[in-house]
């Protein structure tokens, strides 16, 4: 256990160094002179555009670049925002809140429908109440976000007026108008993350309802109530334990449409932006910040999974 | 969007037919053959475009622009005075091109590269692991965004940016189902036997790999389908005038209120499409796993 | 979950009542706060509330004096500009001629400037007394003032340049009617009224927020829903439903820019085609495209079809040049035919990859076609494009100018030889001898004349280039909102403005 949760960990650093390469990799291949959109109308001055990539040291070596991005980076220096000027770990550090904020409401909601109807679904396998569940799952995750999106502004916002589409709030600054703004981005990514885990819950539960100690215990006459209770749903609840964190994972940097849309500022934004707008270090410290924290919430669905199931110790 | 986790299915027991009680128990999932009536209705639909589609999908007509539906234009008409229903046809093309397209690169990505880590082992399965990871580590749609912004706007650039973000999942699998092969009596009796490794993976590995990779195909066809809209819908998808699902979906955005048909037609698309993929998939899951029959 | 939502609803929907914020949506995120350094109109929407200029320009493109006083020619090259007295920073600092003297010095030398290049004639600033100015300039010109009424001419407290150095735009501290409180990067942006404000009776508003709404139809919503009191740059598209809506407004004016379609004429191999090098073909493209109908369909008559690039409010749009030609399928063909051109002539067009500019793009490819052009279409990421252009990777491309209101700001950058975004690389002595001595030229009428004999060469004859339309800023605001003015250069003036 403790060598495989080693050799796990120590996955996770060239795992990142991979990473590192990569994005500068494609920073390399993207088309597009960042020095000419910084300069904007001003781009035909040969002046302004030595300046700017001597500033922003784009007239070294790409490798040159990479180690001083490193030697920053080893520092906790993710550099600053070529566009906007402000130090990307302070970025991060306003999006994450956010972000989480998000992430988290959408996973509640993703819990709230996904679970039940997992579990309803697998009970009453093969009925009428098994396809409606698996069309209600379905849905989420056959829906394109930024559809979804469109259609709950026009309908709550427009039509009805009930919800504001977009201005988010801090949850600090007022919880009620910050519960408003998100809802509506939350229900649109929770729904997707619901149909994974309503899936999962279904297939889990269906194993272990066809497990042998299940079959024993209902022809011992316990009832069906608590066969389900009590032996079934436990086992059932192991995918959720163990996805949900990737889940979560993903929540924190896939929102890109969805936040987008609702012009939430989040990770997903704010690393769209610099892409289009070709501001590299907020590409690099945001990609590499979102997949330290993938990496880190995957160990723990890994170590999650084998205190869960102790079987898979020896695998 | 998600990527659900690939389930192993147990090799087959041999000595049946297994195709064939698959195939049984796969039309006894309703839902699943409703989902492949669907799909192969619009496979159909993309494919006769040219003799179905009431008008020409590129013939604007000024006087004619952002009429609702009616006899004459059932989904009404574009921005263009294009019908939307004929748009929607030759989209068809697009995104189911899009979808299958990109998953089939992905699996031939993917699934060579993933045979090739779990049977060489060592440190050759350590780098194309921990590549893999780090792929999957950066969310799907800000690393399809990268390659299409690299790779150029155009149709096929999305696919293969789609399809090359898509692999990883499939070289995790392939390398999963390799590492089991290898331990089982008749792959290393076939090893003793002198056998080279590609002649293991094709002959031992790749058949036990096929149900779990159908299931993933059909899933990975949906999202891939998602994320050409997505692509399109940033502009980075089908370029103009030819349409696409996503393509449309981005122009409709600008006439929400005025004219909602615009965006309705293509979202209900691509929900469609994209839930009939999501059942047969599910469909396979269980048509393929063993335990099914069990109950 | 329905009775939450209405609950929820009904807790947005109270809103505070006395001295609330004016909550102002924008269309981009604002770049870099400091005015030496920034350079989109997002930043200058923003700057408008945050640094006061030498001048301003009321809305028939006229210098008003704003932080100076006045203005005189002592001698064709030396500028004398008189200031404001009692104008304090909002660090309370005191705004004097030491401090104009500290700020154009530092638009002009900061390294990375963006006012380097609208101050190149500068050549020496001169303190005369606290509240007297000379600007030296090498050589007499007649666009150097007007560039004082934008970010040059703003004017930033030295004590906050010097401590914060480049780091100045993270806080910035300027003298205009509202001082910098926190920004929230790709969110908002929040200044509160400055008391000491030299001009703060006309201030009535206890607060301004930016926030950046990219997508349309949601920044619109936002102002339907209640969310904002003013969105900035509204399509014009959703013009007529929002005139429906009996509690907002709509304030607009015609820009200071254009919209245009750039021809590679010399830059590069691709500028070797027939199309690029016979400006018949380029009239007989011109004279497919119906420029009125494509502003109908696209952005429901809204624009302003134009061939030059001065928009009609300006004194120097060229009004001897005649209006706007329709469309002349015949012509079109008859010079197709006249330039021995084989038709399909075979043509892409690049263009941003924006719905209103693609279904532009699809329009005039519908047009041409019916002249004989097999034109494709090539929508691009800004960045992209960008770089594309400038290397001469392009045959024809669909762009935008934001304008100046001097008309130098407007026609030198795209017709002289060494425009800064000439990047068809149209070349012509003549044409460059007539810009620049426009440029120099301080008499009005003579400059007019320059400017239109010029039009006639590398417009008129040689087609380097075809001006489509200027666009419309529109904006659209809450029925609470009084006092609200349109302006051509896009930006809302806060004075007089109040929320009731």
């Amino acid at each position: 256990m403790w060598a495989w949760l080693l050799r796990r960990i120590g996955q996770i650093i060239p795992t990142l160094i991979i990473l590192s390469f990569m994005i500068f990799g494609l920073q390399q291949l993207m088309p597009g002179d960042p020095a000419l959109i910084l300069a904007g109308e001003e781009r035909g001055d040969p002046l302004v555009l030595q300046q700017i990539r001597e500033e922003l040291k784009l007239d070294r070596p790409i490798v040159e670049q990479y180690l001083y991005w490193v030697g920053n980076v080893v520092q906790g220096d993710f550099g600053f925002s070529w566009r906007i000027r402000m130090p990307v770990t302070d970025l991060i550090l306003q999006k994450l809140p956010v972000t989480i904020q998000l992430a988290t409401m959408s996973f509640i909601i993703a819990i709230i429908i996904g679970v039940p109807l997992g579990i309803l679904s697998a009970v009453k396998r093969d009925t009428a109440t098994d396809w409606a569940a698996n069309g209600i799952a379905l849905f989420g995750i056959s829906t394109p976000n930024f559809w979804l999106g469109i259609m709950m502004i026009l309908l709550f916002s427009v039509e009805l007026g009930w919800l504001p589409p977009s201005g988010y709030v801090p949850l600090w600054e007022d919880p009620v108008q910050s519960l408003a703004t998100t809802i509506m981005p939350a229900f649109v990514l929770g729904t997707g993350v619901a149909s994974v885990l309503m899936r999962h819950t279904r297939a889990a539960m269906l194993t272990a309802l066809s497990q042998d100690y299940i079959r024993t215990a209902r022809a011992k006459g316990v009832s069906e109530k608590s066969v389900i209770r009590r032996h079934a749903l436990r086992n059932a609840l192991i995918p959720v334990v163990t996805l949900g964190t990737i889940e979560f994972g993903r929540l924190l940097a896939g929102a890109v449409l969805t936040e987008q849309i609702f012009t939430i500022p989040g990770f997903g934004k704010l690393v769209v932006d610099a892409v289009f707008n070709r501001d590299y270090p907020v590409v690099q410290g945001v990609v590499l910040a979102t997949a330290l924290i993938f990496v880190l919430l995957s160990l723990i669905a890994d170590i999650l999974y084998m205190a869960i199931n102790p079987r898979l110790r020896q695998a | 969007m998600s990527t659900t986790v690939a389930t192993k299915a147990p090799p087959l027991e041999r000595g049946q037919s297994p195709a064939r009680r698959a195939v049984r128990r796969f039309l006894r999932h309703k839902l699943a053959v409703a989902g492949l009536v669907v799909v192969l209705s619009f496979i159909l639909i993309a494919a006769l475009a040219p003799w179905i589609a009431p008008y020409d999908p590129i013939a604007t007509s000024w006087s004619n622009i952002r009429k609702p539906p009616s006899a004459l234009h059932w989904f009404g008409t574009d921005e263009n005075g294009r019908d939307v229903l004929s748009r929607l046809i030759w989209g068809a093309r697009a995104s189911l091109m899009a979808g299958v397209i990109s998953v089939l690169g992905a699996v031939l990505i993917g699934v060579p590269i993933g045979l090739l880590a779990g049977l060489a082992g060592g440190w050759v399965d350590a780098t194309i692991s921990r590549i893999a990871d780090a792929m999957l580590s950066v969310p799907f749609l800000i690393l399809a965004i990268a390659l299409a912004a690299f790779l150029g706007p155009a149709l096929e650039n999305a696919m293969i940016a789609i399809a090359i973000t898509a692999s990883p999942v499939f070289v995790r699998l392939a390398r999963g189902m390799a590492l089991d092969a290898k331990s089982t009596d008749w792959v290393e009796a076939s090893r003793a036997l002198g056998n080279p490794p590609w002649r293991i993976a094709f002959v031992h590995v790749l058949p036990n790999i096929i149900p779990p990779l159908l299931v993933q195909s059909t899933l990975a066809i949906a999202e891939a389908i998602i994320a050409e809209a997505s692509l399109s819908f940033l502009g980075l998808g089908q370029q103009p005038p030819a349409p696409s699902w996503g393509s449309m979906l981005n122009s409709a955005q600008r006439f929400l209120d005025g004219a909602p048909w615009l965006a309705i037609a293509p979202g209900a698309a691509i929900f469609i499409v994209v839930l009939a993929f999501n059942l047969v998939g599910d469909g396979l899951r269980d048509a393929l796993d063993p335990r099914a029959d069990r109950r | 979950m329905r009775g939450v939502l209405t609950l929820l609803a009904l807790l947005a929907a109270v809103a505070p009542a006395a001295g609330q914020p004016l909550r102002i949506g924008l269309k981009d995120d604002p770049d870099i706060l400091d005015p030496t350094l920034a350079r989109t109109f997002a930043s200058r929407t923003v700057f408008i509330g945050l640094c006061d200029k030498l001048f301003d320009v009321d809305d028939k493109l006229g210098l008003v004096p704003q932080l100076a006083t006045g203005w005189s020619w002592a001698d064709q090259r030396t500028l004398r500009i008189t200031l404001r007295p009692g104008v304090t920073f909002h660090d309370g600092r005191p705004m004097d001629a030491e401090a104009v003297r500290h700020s154009l010095h530092r638009h002009l030398t900061m390294q990375g400037s963006f006012r380097r290049g609208e101050l190149t004639n500068l050549q020496a600033i001169e303190v005369v007394d606290p509240l007297t100015i000379l600007l030296r300039l090498d050589a007499p010109s007649g666009a150097f003032l007007s560039q004082l009424s934008d970010r040059a001419g703003m004017i930033l407290s030295p004590a906050a340049t010097e401590s914060m150095g480049r780091e100045f735009g993270r806080a910035p501290v300027c003298a205009g009617p509202f001082r910098f409180v926190e920004r929230i990067a790709q969110d908002r942006i929040v200044l509160d009224r400055f008391p000491q404000y030299w001009d703060a009776a006309r201030i009535h508003i206890p607060r301004v927020t930016f926030q950046a709404i990219p997508d349309n139809t949601a920044r619109r919503a936002n102002l339907q829903a209640g969310a904002l009191d003013v969105a900035m740059q509204v399509e014009p598209d959703d013009v007529p439903a929002l005139r429906r809506n009996a509690r907002l407004r709509i304030a607009q004016a015609e820009e200071l820019g254009y919209q245009v379609i750039t021809f590679n004429i010399a830059n590069g191999p691709r500028s070797r085609t027939p199309f690029g090098q016979d400006a018949r073909i380029r009239a007989a493209f011109e004279a497919a495209i119906d420029r009125q109908a494509i502003n109908q369909v696209v952005y429901g008559g809204q624009y302003t079809p134009t061939v030059q690039p001065v928009p009609p409010a300006s004194p120097y749009h060229l009004r001897a040049i005649g209006p706007v030609p329709g469309r002349d399928l015949d012509r079109a063909r008859a010079l197709l035919r006249e330039a021995g051109a084989t038709t399909p002539v075979s043509l892409s067009l690049t263009v941003p990859n924006s719905p209103d500019l693609r279904q532009v793009g699809e329009m005039i490819q519908a047009m041409v076609r019916e002249a004989g052009f097999d034109l494709r279409l090539n929508a691009m990421e800004y960045a992209s494009g960008l770089a594309a252009s400038n290397r001469g990777d392009f045959e024809a491309s669909l762009t935008a100018w934001s304008g100046r209101p001097d008309p130098d700001g407007n026609i030198y950058h795209g017709a002289h030889s060494r425009g800064a975004t000439n990047e068809g690389k149209y070349a012509d002595p003549e044409v460059d001898r007539l810009l620049d001595e426009a440029r120099a030229e301080t008499d009005p009428p003579k400059r007019l004349a320059l400017y239109d004999a010029a039009w006639r060469i590398a417009i008129g004859r040689d087609r380097s280039r075809m001006y489509l339309w200027h666009r419309m800023n529109i904006t659209a605001y809450s029925a609470r909102v009084r006092g609200l003015q349109a302006h051509p250069d896009g930006l809302i003036r806060l004075q007089d403005v109040r929320l009731d």
